[in-house]
């Protein structure tokens, strides 16, 4: 009855009905953003204990941007949680620190050096060595000493293929490990974050977001984003096809010579294994032209994804980001 | 690049084995330049590894180290692509019969559903299924791609037989818009570019339909709900009285002065305010997130729905509901469950199961009331309180519900209202 009558006052007024359905559909960009708020805001309500993977790469200050976006007036409800291997850049510590001051949140750092320095982790050998799988201990420590139940992270399903499957609400056991063939089916916008004491969840709001939905919502937000994505002069040297940076962790073959190139990262991650592209994109809007234009995928660069075909999968069902 | 005003469209993939589904998508990323220069670099090496000729497009969708070594997708997959029109999300599912629950869950979010029939073989059971699944879970959209042309020599008859195949059984199920296109994934043929070799087809290749049908009717824009998330209170001098209700709009639209009702407890009040990601807004409409406030101070949290007040929703604890059980362990008579409704919690009981539908007949069993993985059912649902529903084919979010084991915490079953 009450259905009845509210279509009857729709179809007095069509102009006014039509005029606004003209505006009432959202553009991929907005849809993105509120599935993303959506998400966080079930993250605050269903857990104890949250808390943002910040690695101060883009997709994370862009997850760090939208739960600003989502708890609006209200500060943002979440600390966010460092794994800081020892290998960074230094502009990106400098921008994290930057950020909490003006966000005002608490900052949780788990240091890899501490885990080498307790035994819990032996730091790889040889030219090639990183401390990107002894990552996966440190985060898995800082999670259970923190009592975190729920830790957020910028992962996108179109990075790799090992994402493609993954969840939004991403179920971890006891041991922090990812079952890929036992996920929990999600269906709608029913998210099921139900968990035992010890369990915890990997929430990724930005599942659905390609790295050019990324670049084109911090271009359209003017999202603050670390120097390294400009084109920048830098030292560097030519190793497995990317360009990577001089720094204090960095033995060069004989081989191998440092030359100062202008380039940009595409990824942030160590400074021992992130490499850089040539470019001239030092702007925003250049970012996002040059990016349309690439061919080559964002983790092409990424000496962690190239040990083996399943290095991904393998990394991610022991506990990685 | 997509446009400022370009729509993000999800659609489903549904086939049986071999029926081309994975080189279908692979066209479409192919041909719409979406994929790599060096994801196709892996795949060129692949495919000469496994002695294939050219590019195997199919091996752009594999997924985990066990499906690769099988040579199968076991689980959804979700795949993007962008074209100056439209950006796209395709849940890729598995086809398989024992992978219902996969199907299920890949359509719970499309505006649409690709069916590939394969010329060779025509309508099968498992096509039947797949139409089933699709009117099931109300997937506004379905076409119908009939694969490997080709192979037939690109023939109208044998297209125009499948169609009225496909019709016949199809006309007996709910679904509001089906189309039918010849393709071949292989060779390309009407994917993204027109076929040259079916110029008897007048219709517009796969992705030119994907990119021009009309979606922004897919939500219902009449009846007005929100679901509450969580309550916004800062605390901060600037907005000492702020309580902001936090929540995605589900349906309908919602203005400022608008006369709402809070359900349960059926308080009425007016939208004071509503403020979107980037401030203030006049109205908000589905699927927008944003807070609202009110011109009264009503005890409202997580799990309440604001509602118009002239239009309100089904509060009941009695529901009748199509059910679809995801989990190896077979349901419970009597046991409790926890049902998950929007953004509320109630504790629910399987009470009766009214029919089964058998998947292989679509023919309602009234004998059988074992519910076990795959199962699609008819069930009677009793909640301890009230929840606040609408029919699903009016409401695809606030008629939709799942329900979890408390002992294990997993998800075991998905519902439609009925």
């Amino acid at each position: 009855m009450f259905k009845t009558y509210s279509m009857q006052t729709q179809l007095l007024t069509p102009p006014d009905a039509r005029q606004s359905s003209e505006r009432q559909s959202l553009n991929y960009l907005d849809e993105l953003e509120s599935e993303a708020i959506y998400v966080l805001r079930e993250v605050w309500a269903q857990f104890q204990n949250p808390v943002i993977l910040f690695s101060g790469g883009k997709d994370s200050i862009v997850v760090t941007h939208l739960a600003r976006k989502a708890f609006y007036p209200a500060r943002i409800p979440f600390a966010l949680m460092h794994v800081d291997t020892g290998h960074n850049f230094p502009e990106t510590i400098q921008f994290r620190d930057n950020l909490i001051d003006s966000l005002g949140a608490r900052l949780i750092v788990g240091s890899v050096q501490e885990s080498i320095d307790q035994g819990r982790v032996a730091e790889e050998k040889g030219k090639n060595a990183t401390r990107n799988a002894l990552q996966i201990t440190t985060l898995l420590d800082a999670i259970e000493e923190n009592g975190v139940d729920c830790a957020i992270g910028g992962g996108r399903r179109d990075e790799e293929k090992a994402r493609a499957k993954e969840r939004f609400f991403s179920h971890r056991d006891d041991f922090g490990q990812w079952d890929p063939k036992n996920q929990r089916p999600e269906l709608w916008n029913l998210f099921n974050g139900k968990h035992f004491e010890g369990e915890h969840f990997r929430v990724f709001p930005i599942s659905n977001w390609t790295e050019m939905d990324v670049w084109n919502y911090i271009l359209r937000e003017g999202i603050d984003i670390p120097s390294l994505y400009f084109a920048h002069e830098r030292e560097v040297v030519w190793r497995n096809q990317s360009w990577i940076p001089n720094s204090e962790f960095l033995v060069p073959d004989p081989k191998e010579t440092i030359v100062t190139k202008k380039v940009r990262f595409r990824t942030l991650g160590d400074i021992t294994i992130t490499g850089g592209i040539e470019s001239e994109a030092d702007t925003l809007e250049k970012i996002v032209q040059e990016v349309a234009a690439m061919r080559q995928t964002e983790r092409g660069n990424r000496a962690d994804d190239k040990r083996s075909e399943t290095a991904m999968e393998d990394r991610k069902k022991q506990g990685y980001f | 690049m997509a446009l400022d005003n370009s729509q993000l469209l999800r659609f489903t993939t549904a086939g049986s084995v071999d029926d081309g589904k994975s080189t279908l998508i692979g066209r479409l990323l192919y041909d719409s330049k979406s994929i790599f220069e060096d994801q196709l670099e892996a795949v060129e090496h692949t495919s000469k590894q496994k002695g294939h000729e050219g590019v195997d497009l199919a091996l752009f969708t594999d997924g985990l180290r066990d499906e690769r070594e099988q040579g199968i997708t076991i689980d959804v997959a979700y795949r993007y692509f962008t074209t100056p029109k439209r950006k796209f999300i395709i849940a890729d599912t598995p086809g398989h019969i024992q992978y219902t629950r996969n199907m299920v869950t890949g359509a719970s979010t499309a505006n649409a559903a690709i069916i590939l029939v394969d010329a060779r073989h025509g309508v099968i059971e498992q096509t039947k299924r797949h139409a089933f699944i699709a009117s099931l879970l109300h997937i506004p959209h379905v076409i119908v791609c009939v694969n490997k042309m080709d192979l037939v020599d690109f023939s109208e008859q044998v297209f125009q037989e499948i169609v009225e195949q496909f019709e016949g059984f199809a006309s007996k199920m709910l679904i509001p818009d089906i189309r039918f296109i010849p393709i071949s994934a292989l060779k390309g043929d009407n994917v993204v570019n027109r076929s040259k070799n079916m110029e008897w087809y007048q219709g517009a290749p796969l992705l030119h339909t994907l990119e021009t049908m009309h979606i922004s009717s897919d939500i219902n824009k009449v009846d007005a709900r929100f679901p509450v998330q969580t309550v916004l209170r800062p605390q901060s001098e600037e907005f000492i009285d702020y309580r902001g209700y936090a929540g995605r709009v589900a349906s309908g639209v919602f203005r400022i002065g608008d006369t709402v009702s809070v359900l349960p407890s059926g308080f009425t009040s007016r939208i004071k305010g509503i403020d979107g990601p980037d401030g203030p807004l006049q109205e908000a409409f589905a699927p927008q997130s944003v807070s609202l406030t009110l011109e009264d101070d009503i005890d409202i949290s997580r799990g309440d729905m604001i509602v118009r007040a002239n239009n309100q929703p089904e509060a009941t604890q009695d529901l009748e509901v199509m059910l679809c059980w995801l989990n190896d362990k077979p349901a419970r008579p009597r046991a409790k469950y926890t049902l998950m409704h929007t953004t509320n919690q109630q504790k629910a009981m399987i009470r009766e199961v009214v029919y089964k539908i058998d998947i292989h007949t679509l023919s309602r069993n009234k004998e059988d009331a074992e519910i076990g993985m795959n199962d699609i059912c008819k069930v009677k649902l009793r909640t301890t309180r009230p929840i606040m529903v609408d029919d699903y084919r009016e409401n695809r979010t606030t008629g939709s519900l799942i329900l979890v084991d408390d002992t294990t915490n997993e998800t075991v079953a998905a519902a439609m209202v009925v």
